[in-house]
């Protein structure tokens, strides 16, 4: 056997390249590997092999898809937090002389990996979760309008969170903070995998993101029931109309300009190099096109989940509806004028930096206008402190303050004395925690009788939020005190030991924040135990407004046996008030997509190719790229994309849920 | 205007005293202008962020569901007084905010030399600013100072109340020049200049450090700044004269290698043409300088030639180990001798001495062409030769 077989088959792959001298990335290894191979004999032993592949891998029904979206993101929570404690520990501990317990290959590992993995594989998610469960149902749709193409689209993201997880066990991940900056990411100064993972991932996940882009786009534009027009639309439809505009717009220049870094890694371009001409300003310039945008493509469909529920919970209309959606828009192009207040500190004139910090500070005016606007829903409303209006009303107190240190930051000599520092650390969490998470939370307690069929329960959920809130303050707060005495982010080590108070104050609030996910898990696994007292028969338990909640929960695979038509852009509220009456006789037969596995089969397929890129094996990426051709167009000749639900199938489905109502009244 | 700044700093300064708030209680002028902007945009949010709040907790309590003496007016969703006042109050607080940041980050510009050494005393034009050169290094600073003739690893000084000029590059890869007492921070990029104008008030001991990651001795690479009197300055450039040792282009090459957690060091000579060579990434013997490439692709390029002429590069900080596709690393070979000095690279931009139009004194009529408007607060910009 030739020596160069091995490199051949394997590339730069060996057994070196498994970290088996980090003692904790080993135990991490024992433990996932023991809980991944009980949780597979569970499913052979149980047979649901054959359920999963059938109901839910190759299901082409947004709502599952949508659920399977919020389980990916609840996973990769528990991944990216373990990161964040394992951040906060090393930083309370490396005080003087210690080295803490990480090195800096590892530590620098984990603070790339917690940005990575939160804001593509755990807020995308839950994001794009939420919007794929409930905009159809929302506007009275049976479907999204790319049903095959919204299952490829999260077996995309699944890739990507798997190309993630496997370099915390075979090889190591980037470490060069969570948007990879050139010159530090280019080959020269990371010759290892990690870079190379992480521009794969991103660029797996990218695509499905893109395309649940474009078809949640279309379905919005192209599927609203009659007499929804545009400014009937609910808000969350309309907020999820503009982070998917800004997702089609956006992704695009992520692709490119990872593509262009991946050139100059792989085949020596100078794109982004020192030398030759090479411009690393220009990465970080095209980096913030896309990423200052993905800001807003998190936070606006948490801003529509605060308005429906802030509505709903008032037992009000919303205040201000065509404000509202104005403002959306307004946030929608703005935020394409603003990347370069993430770095006013590179060097660019007065006159640049005055024009993107103002441009920034006008974000606010408009986002003030909404925070006014859930305020007046709020007055003169019958507030009902459920889990939903909870969150809303922690993330109004929280999230203006996270504003507000934002708008600082945006006053560009304000920004060069806290760029970089933890101030601005805790300005980013204190928005995405205060506005995505608890958008996300609020959303999922929100939505989740709808998609079950029975609510969470309350003791659980109270638990999580307290701790949560209570936890994010304590985690945050000390960050904002470091920052002015001028402690910047990303250290390993530390000499003044006046500061180390601060940073046990924030550990203790991570751990605040571990509880209130744990209370969280405790609240599913609760709420799956009490599911008969905590059920709802109604598909209305919460007084509802919009379209979701006409049919039952959880609705039956059709949505809709009828496509409601609407007159009101509270269209349920309207129905009720006007004496809405179900329709019991004339069902006919329903026209609904098929599952197929394709999706599956071909982000599969790109995982494998990534993998290969990343280690340098050339046949498998050679050969899984011929053979996501070869399935691509394998697929176009399947010709049962479509069937029938039968007449008799929906009269049984709906004549069970008259008998549900009947007993209920 | 000082007045409210003492008025904004009472309750901090009872809320947080005891530790080393270095941002609010910054020891130079530049730095303690930047704190001003911060306290006066804070309090300028907060007139409309404490508001909010408060109205926050009073309707979500006063609307609760069990308080039934509450109004409930389920249909009432729009008012146009209304909508006025929620759209015009963020936006009278931004307009105020926008003009504060149009006119603080041009008087603030890194760029811009300084008009005076604290709010009560102008700059002393006869007195040549102290000019230090700075090079982020893999994991350490250097620091030039080309008027004294010596350099130092991890060690800053500087005269109070004189202006302090910073030209700053790095070697491989983003850095981050910061000095929280002494005046915000800019980036160190190699191959690319950036510049910062300060001034220390007070004598003591700062710390500085890089405020960007740049990978694995990142924690470690943090100096010490001295702001010392004229006399203590000068004892403090004679002890580095008499260290010893010259800082040539192959005692650089040496030094640039990756390093962590450097002790001071000090060169009593330093080759003059050092950091020049640094900024155009051409210390090496026999690589083009950066200003000669740039030179000649400004008079149309070298043509074919151009595409040949490189050589092999053996070293680029760490072992290079390629790409897995593409050639293996080259870099251009120098045409010219590589001693010639060329021409300064950055320029900067001069302060108004006068501040009194700022303030409204003799204000003319503003023009709304962007480069005159700037040109009315900076000066005329003198052009760059670069």
């Amino acid at each position: 056997m030739s020596p160069d077989l091995p490199k051949l088959i394997f590339g730069r792959l060996t057994l070196e390249s498994l970290p088996l001298h980090e003692p904790i990335v080993v135990g991490t290894f024992v433990v996932v590997a023991l809980g991944g191979a009980a949780l597979l004999g569970g499913l052979t032993y149980f047979r649901l092999w054959g359920y999963l592949w059938r109901e839910w891998f190759t299901t082409v029904d947004h709502k599952r898809i949508g659920i399977m979206y919020m389980i990916l993101g609840i996973v990769m929570l528990l991944r990216g937090f373990a990161d964040a404690l394992m951040m906060r520990g090393q930083q309370m501990l490396a005080f003087g002389g210690s080295e803490g317990y990480l090195n800096a290959h590892h530590y620098d590992q984990i603070f790339t990996a917690h940005g990575v993995i939160m804001i593509f594989f755990v807020a995308m998610p839950l994001v794009t979760g939420l919007m794929n469960y409930v905009v159809p149902l929302q506007i009275g749709a049976r479907d999204v309008s790319f049903p095959f193409l919204n299952n490829f689209s999260f077996w995309m993201t699944v890739g990507g969170a798997v190309l993630v997880m496997a370099s915390l066990f075979i090889g190591e991940f980037a470490r060069t903070g969570w948007l990879a900056y050139p010159p530090l990411s280019n080959i020269g100064y990371s010759p290892d995998v990690g870079v190379d993972y992480y521009i794969w991932a991103l660029q797996i996940a990218g695509v499905g993101t893109t395309l649940s882009g474009i078809n949640l786009i279309c379905t919005i534009v192209k599927l609203r029931c009659p007499g929804m027009t545009m400014m009937k639309m609910p808000v969350f439809t309309w907020t999820s109309l503009c982070t998917n505009v800004l997702i089609v717009a956006s992704f695009p220049v992520l692709t490119v300009v990872l593509a262009l870094l991946s050139l100059d890694r792989y085949v020596g371009t100078n794109f982004f190099t020192n030398d030759f001409g090479g411009s690393p300003m220009m990465y970080v310039n095209l980096i913030w096109i896309w990423g200052h945008p993905e800001v807003y493509i998190l936070v606006l469909p948490a801003f529509g989940i605060f308005s429906e529920v802030t509505s709903t919970f008032s037992g009000k209309r919303l205040f201000g509806y065509t404000s509202m959606v104005y403002a959306t828009v307004v946030i929608t192009i703005l935020s394409y004028l603003v990347w370069l207040h993430h770095f006013f500190t590179m060097g660019s004139g007065a006159s640049v930096n005055s024009f993107f910090g103002i441009t920034t500070m006008i974000i606010s005016i408009p986002t003030g206008a909404k925070m006014f606007n859930w305020l007046f829903t709020m007055y003169r409303g019958r507030i009902r402190y459920e889990l939903p209006m909870m969150w809303t009303v922690a993330f109004m107190l929280t999230f203006v303050i996270g504003g507000m240190t934002g708008v600082l930051l945006a006053v560009p000599p304000a920004d060069f004395v806290l760029h970089n520092s933890l101030f601005l650390i805790a300005h980013f969490h204190n928005v995405i925690i205060g506005g995505v998470v608890f958008g996300a939370f609020a959303g999922i307690n929100y939505w989740f009788p709808k998609a079950f069929g029975f609510k969470l329960d309350p003791f659980w959920g109270k638990m999580s939020f307290w701790f949560w809130v209570t936890g994010f303050y304590l985690a945050f707060m000390p960050l904002y005190v470091l920052g002015l005495m001028g402690v910047t982010r990303r250290l390993r080590v530390f000499d003044d030991p006046s500061l180390q108070i601060w940073f046990v104050i924030a550990a203790v609030g991570a751990l605040f924040i571990f509880i209130g996910i744990l209370s969280m898990l405790m609240q599913f696994a609760v709420s799956l135990l009490r599911r008969e007292q905590l059920k709802d028969v109604t598909g209305d338990p919460w007084d509802g407004r919009t379209l979701e909640w006409a049919t039952s929960s959880p609705p039956p695979d059709y949505n809709f046996a009828f496509t409601p038509v609407v007159h009101d852009n509270d269209a349920w509220w309207d129905m009720k008030r006007r004496g809405y009456q179900r329709p019991l006789t004339g069902f006919k037969p329903i026209h609904m997509p098929s599952s197929t596995g394709t999706g599956i089969i071909i982000a599969g397929l790109a995982t494998a190719m990534g993998f290969a890129l990343v280690w340098y094996m050339w046949w498998l990426a050679a050969v899984s790229f011929i053979a996501m051709v070869a399935v691509g167009i394998g697929h176009t000749f399947n010709y049962h994309r479509d069937f029938d639900i039968p007449a008799e199938d929906v009269i049984r489905t709906e004549d069970a849920r008259t008998k549900l109502l009947a007993g209920v009244n | 205007m000082s007045r409210l700044k003492i008025l904004a700093l009472l309750p901090l300064a009872a809320a947080l005293g005891g530790c080393d708030y270095v941002v609010l209680a910054p020891a130079g002028d530049i730095a303690a202008q930047q704190r001003d902007l911060v306290i006066i945009s804070t309090v300028l949010m907060l007139l409309i962020v404490l508001p909010v709040m408060a109205l926050t907790v009073l309707f979500a309590w006063r609307y609760r569901q069990s308080n039934t003496d509450a109004r409930y007016e389920p249909d009432w969703d729009h008012s146009t007084a209304l909508e006025l006042v929620i759209w015009s109050a963020p936006l009278l607080i931004i307009v105020c905010l926008g003009a504060l940041t149009w006119m603080g980050t041009h008087l603030l510009d890194p760029y811009r030399t300084l008009g005076r050494i604290h709010a009560e005393r102008a700059v002393d034009q006869s007195k040549a600013p102290l000019e230090v050169d700075v090079v982020a290094l893999d994991w350490k600073w250097l620091f030039i100072y080309p008027g004294y003739g010596i350099a130092t690893v991890n060690e800053l000084a500087a005269p109070v109340d004189r202006p302090i000029t910073f030209r700053i590059t790095a070697s491989s890869v983003m850095n981050s020049f910061y000095i929280p007492a002494l005046a915000g921070q800019i980036y160190a990029m190699p191959g690319m200049e950036t510049k910062l104008h300060a001034v220390v008030n007070h004598a003591g001991t700062y710390k500085g450090f890089s405020a960007n990651y740049s990978g694995a001795g990142f924690s470690g690479m943090h100096f010490n700044f001295q702001g010392l009197d004229d006399r203590g300055f000068d004892a403090w450039i004679a002890s580095a004269k008499s260290a010893g040792g010259t800082l040539g282009r192959a005692e650089y090459l040496q030094l640039e290698k990756p390093s962590q957690n450097e002790p001071v060091r000090r060169w009593g000579t330093v080759d003059a043409d050092l950091y020049r060579l640094i900024l155009n990434m051409c210390v090496e013997t026999g690589k083009m300088c950066q200003s000669e490439m740039m030179a000649i692709d400004a008079r149309g390029g070298a043509g074919h030639q151009g595409l040949t002429n490189t050589l092999p590069l053996a070293y680029d900080k760490y072992a290079r180990r390629g790409t897995a596709l593409g050639p293996e690393p080259t870099f251009v070979a120098g045409t010219c001798t590589p001693d010639a000095p060329q021409g300064r690279t950055t320029a900067s931009i001069a302060a108004p001495l006068d501040t009194a139009p700022l303030l409204g004194a003799g204000l003319k009529r503003p023009s709304f062409m962007p480069l005159k408007s700037s040109s009315f607060f900076l000066g005329q910009r003198p052009k760059s030769d670069s």
